[in-house]
């Protein structure tokens, strides 16, 4: 099947493309909706909400997930919050305002419509979610609340205490329950996805593993919605949650889903550092410590002093100085870098001089240990669980880790993959952050496709279907693709090596990060594209899985994720080697300003990198394809935030 | 400073749901900055350079956040520390040579599916029967069109900070789920958004728990195994609007109350 990448991007003035574009899509007669069975994988924001919105509009819809209950998808984990605009604060926000700074904050590398529909619909959500209950926080007068978050100069950011993913989550979650209930959806739990089934060039179904069984099932549908998140754990240490996977995405790229800038990584500059070698994952702290924290390490190389001990004029404020506009408040990229340079010079923190200091002293001087702890109490708690320390009485120490991806698969304006039939919504695409992804808009971005992009435009293909039943799965199509299923798992039990799962999954993230992380050269890059095959290689046959895969099986769940990701990874790298320029998270030390910023090429690479998966050895194989990126209303300017 | 442990563990291992179970002993070192969950990956990582399997356990975010993970530890619900889940659990509150029972969530409405790992299905099933508002996607007004008095949205945000990870059951000696059941119902029947619905959502929130779950006695051990620290107090709110819903004239609902 021939890649077809063209972004189906409406015609028409900017604010105008999506209302066009919904009263030109086709429509579906309520009383035939229930003739189509769309199949949603994933229960986070995106895929609960979606779930949730075409169930209530009459589709016969089937959820998965890999967890035991749909509310544990990892969106629960988002602290923050989530942007719209509102404008309450009659700060001077408004719909093209939060469009401008999502373009510029992704260092534009994203299609211009997409973000402007992003930004249309962000105010409808808050409407949406305060409706449900979500316990949103509230001023006095018992209106919403507000807070500021890095790469804006308003305050658009809501969110409930520190935990706005969860709440978001619930109800999304909650609307999904209620459409359960009403038997609009079927929920499908503790069932991962394997594979997708393509068949006469659209998708038809998936096949997953039931998590307890062991058993290869397959469903069939008239379109298949990826709501999987992102590959963040491609680097075994990051803020996901442990379970977080490539798997459903990569599948289908390798059914012809092109895979768009996978190099684009966010690497949060809030996290807590690494302890010692167990560690099994990374804490982040939210970033909207920032807004009252002053990061600092001290001027002096040899710093001994505990921190309390060293004077204002031993203290080096970083951000305060080099951006005096943003100060504490930088986007995520440039705060991440500016740790990694002072770090790297030996001026880092804490026993193993792997952070920056996140100093609230002079805040709990201004405000008082209570206000402070009204807004941030939760995380100051999970901070002293993890680390021993108090934030209170000693700075918090952080240091960037990754965080959240913006690449993904490539969907067009309707957020259709380049297999027809197959979506992709929130974080598992690419379309809206472009090179960095501003804090508190995965929650917006999450919620804007499942809530409003994808039930209007998911009918819109699903209205050319009419009379097509599903396929049975009794067919080839789908017999095969289970039959490939059962052999992969077949093939790593059988290996019987020495080495577990997460081993290799060590192994491979340590990779990943020294030569694809915050900062990239081609010589490193090189070297992993060298490295990563025979990683895979070994992996297969050396590992080791144990117990029975008719059952449950931790490892072996563990050892087909790592599997996909052993493959992922190389294409990551490759894309990072082709992109011979910096653009937000993605820094290549060959390019940047005299200053060490980013220096982006707009001339030669101003286009979304879209891979198409061409065989097993990845990155020879993998052919680029590149979709031009036209910007008719914002002018591209180098970033600044001074 | 990093210490060493070195640890004595009892482990439950069952294979699944029907078949018996029993304890395994293990020992191991490890640094006291480790969480509990990175003390069982390790562990775990020993099991299988020794060719036996690994320990099955539930376990996500380890951010205290997701609920996926709950073990009894020495007894006692995500363990000694107060208002902790057991991944966000460390080490360092345990001595060099202790000995540790390690147990899933025990409750006949959360079977277990493999050594430490639990069903805990009924949860979802509580949801399902009324934990909601009904809003269609789109239906909605200006967020700020009902003001929600600060005091009832805290109130309701510390209902609503549950994470459904079932310590309250498992640490009940009657096995009742009234503090996860009325943290969801109160979250919602505290704010105006969840009125109209509110006492056919406690009526059907508290039978389909029931039809699970024991009877709550007033122990209390719920609120002191809570890693939200989610109060006794909701239950004693729940179970007013159960009553209520007994009693009230549902077609009177939309008057404004007077004096």
């Amino acid at each position: 099947m021939a890649l077809d990448l063209d972004p189906k991007i409406p015609s028409g003035p900017l604010a105008d493309k999506w209302d066009n574009h919904k009263f030109d899509l086709k429509l579906v007669n309520p009383n035939n909706r229930r003739k189509f069975t769309v199949l949603v994988v994933g229960t986070g924001l995106a895929g609960a909400s979606a779930a949730a919105s075409l169930g209530e509009l009459g589709y016969n819809v089937k959820a998965f997930t890999y967890h035991d209950s749909p509310r544990r998808a990892h969106s629960i984990a988002a602290q923050g919050g989530i942007n719209a605009a509102k404008n309450y604060r009659n700060d001077g926000d408004s719909v093209y305002r939060l469009f401008y700074d999502t373009i510029k904050g992704g260092d534009y590398r994203s299609r211009e419509a997409n973000v402007y529909r992003l930004a249309q619909v962000s105010g409808n959500i808050i409407d949406q979610c305060a409706a449900q209950g979500v316990p949103f926080a509230r001023e006095y007068g018992g209106l919403l609340d507000n807070r500021s978050f890095g790469g804006a100069q308003v305050s658009r950011t809501f969110y409930a205490r520190g935990q706005t993913g969860q709440q978001l989550l619930l109800g999304a979650y909650q609307a999904l329950a209620r459409q359960i209930r009403a038997g609009t959806v079927e929920l499908h739990n503790r069932m991962e996805m394997q594979d997708v089934v393509v068949s006469d060039g659209r998708a038809q179904g998936i096949t997953c593993r039931d998590l307890l069984t062991g058993e290869i099932v397959s469903f069939a549908g008239h379109a298949v919605l990826l709501c999987t998140g992102g590959y963040g754990n491609v680097y075994f240490l990051s803020t996901n949650a442990k379970a977080c996977n490539v798997t459903a995405t990569w599948r289908a790229h390798r059914h012809g889903a092109a895979f768009a800038n996978p190099c684009f990584t966010q690497i949060h500059p809030t996290c807590i550092p690494p302890a010692d070698e167990f560690q099994s994952k990374l804490t982040l702290m939210s970033e909207s410590l920032r807004n009252d924290g002053r990061i600092w390490v001290p001027a002096q190389f040899d710093e001994q002093r505990s921190p309390g001990d060293i004077p204002e004029s031993d203290r080096d404020y970083y951000l305060e100085r080099k951006y005096p506009a943003f100060g504490n408040l930088v986007p995520r990229d440039v705060a991440s870098r500016n740790s990694k340079t002072v770090v790297d010079e030996g001026r880092g923190v804490g026993p193993l001089k792997n952070g920056v200091y996140l100093d609230f002293s002079d805040a709990i001087e201004r405000f008082g240990a209570e206000t402070i702890k009204a807004r941030y109490g939760n995380l100051f708690d999970m901070y002293e669980r993890i680390t021993g320390e108090d934030p209170y009485q000693v700075p918090m120490r952080i240091y960037p880790a990754t965080h959240y991806t913006m690449g993904g698969l490539w969907v067009d304006y309707n957020l259709m993959t380049s297999i027809p039939g197959l979506f992709a919504l929130g974080e598992a695409n690419f379309s809206d952050h472009g090179a960095n992804r501003l804090g508190a808009s995965a929650l917006m971005q999450g919620l804007a496709d499942g809530y409003f992009v994808a039930p209007a435009t998911v009918p819109g293909y699903l209205a050319g279907l009419l009379g097509t039943p599903v396929m049975d799965t009794s067919d080839p199509a789908f017999t095969q693709t289970v039959a490939d299923s059962q052999s992969r798992i077949d093939q790593l039990m059988a290996v019987g090596g020495t080495r577990s799962p997460d081993h290799y999954h060590r192994e491979l993230g340590k990779l990943v990060w020294d030569y694809c992380g915050m900062s990239r050269n081609r010589t490193g890059l090189e070297k992993a594209l060298a490295e990563i095959p025979a990683l895979r290689e070994e992996f297969w046959s050396d590992v080791r899985v144990l117990g029975e895969a008719n059952g449950f099986n931790q490892s072996l769940e563990k050892a087909l994720r790592v599997s996909d990701f052993m493959e992922m990874a190389e294409l990551k790298v490759a894309d990072a080697l082709q992109r011979e320029e910096s653009c937000g998270g993605h820094f290549r030390e060959e390019h940047q300003t005299p200053e060490g910023e980013a220096q982006r090429d707009d001339e030669n690479f101003a286009f979304v990198g879209a891979w198409e998966w061409g065989g097993p050895d990845v990155h020879n194989d993998a052919v680029l394809h590149k979709e031009p990126l036209e910007f008719e209303n914002v002018q591209l300017t180098q970033r600044s935030y001074k | 400073m990093t210490k060493m442990l070195n640890l004595n563990l009892k482990v439950w291992r069952q294979d699944g749901p029907d078949s018996g179970g029993h304890f395994e002993e293990y020992s191991t070192t490890v640094a006291d900055d480790a969480s509990f969950l990175e003390m069982l990956d390790y562990v775990n990582e020993q099991l299988i350079a020794d060719n036996r399997e690994p320990i099955a356990f539930d376990h996500d975010c380890r951010e205290g956040i997701c609920g996926s993970c709950g073990l009894m530890i020495n007894g006692q619900a995500h363990g000694p520390q107060k208002g902790t889940a057991t991944c966000q659990l460390h080490m360092r509150k345990f001595n060099d040579g202790d000995h540790i029972t390690i147990e899933p969530w025990r409750a006949a409405a959360f079977p277990i599916i493999k050594d430490l790992a639990v069903n805990r299905a009924a949860f979802d099933r509580i949801i399902e029967s009324g934990g909601f508002i009904t809003v269609n996607t789109g239906a909605a007004q200006d967020a700020n069109e009902t003001p929600v008095p600060k005091e009832a949205a805290d109130a309701a945000m510390d209902a609503a900070a549950c994470i459904g990870c079932g310590a309250c059951v498992a640490a009940c000696p009657n096995s009742a789920a009234n503090l996860f059941t009325s943290a969801k119902i109160q979250h919602l029947n505290l704010l105006p958004q969840g009125q109209a619905e509110r006492f056919q959502r406690t009526k059907a929130m508290v039978e389909t728990m029931e039809s699970f779950f024991g009877s709550c006695t007033n122990y209390g051990e719920c609120q002191e195994a809570c890693p939200k620290e989610i109060s006794v107090d909701f239950i004693a709110m729940m179970n007013r609007d159960y009553t209520k819903s007994m009693l009230v004239n549902k077609r009177r609902l939309g008057e404004r109350k007077v004096g």
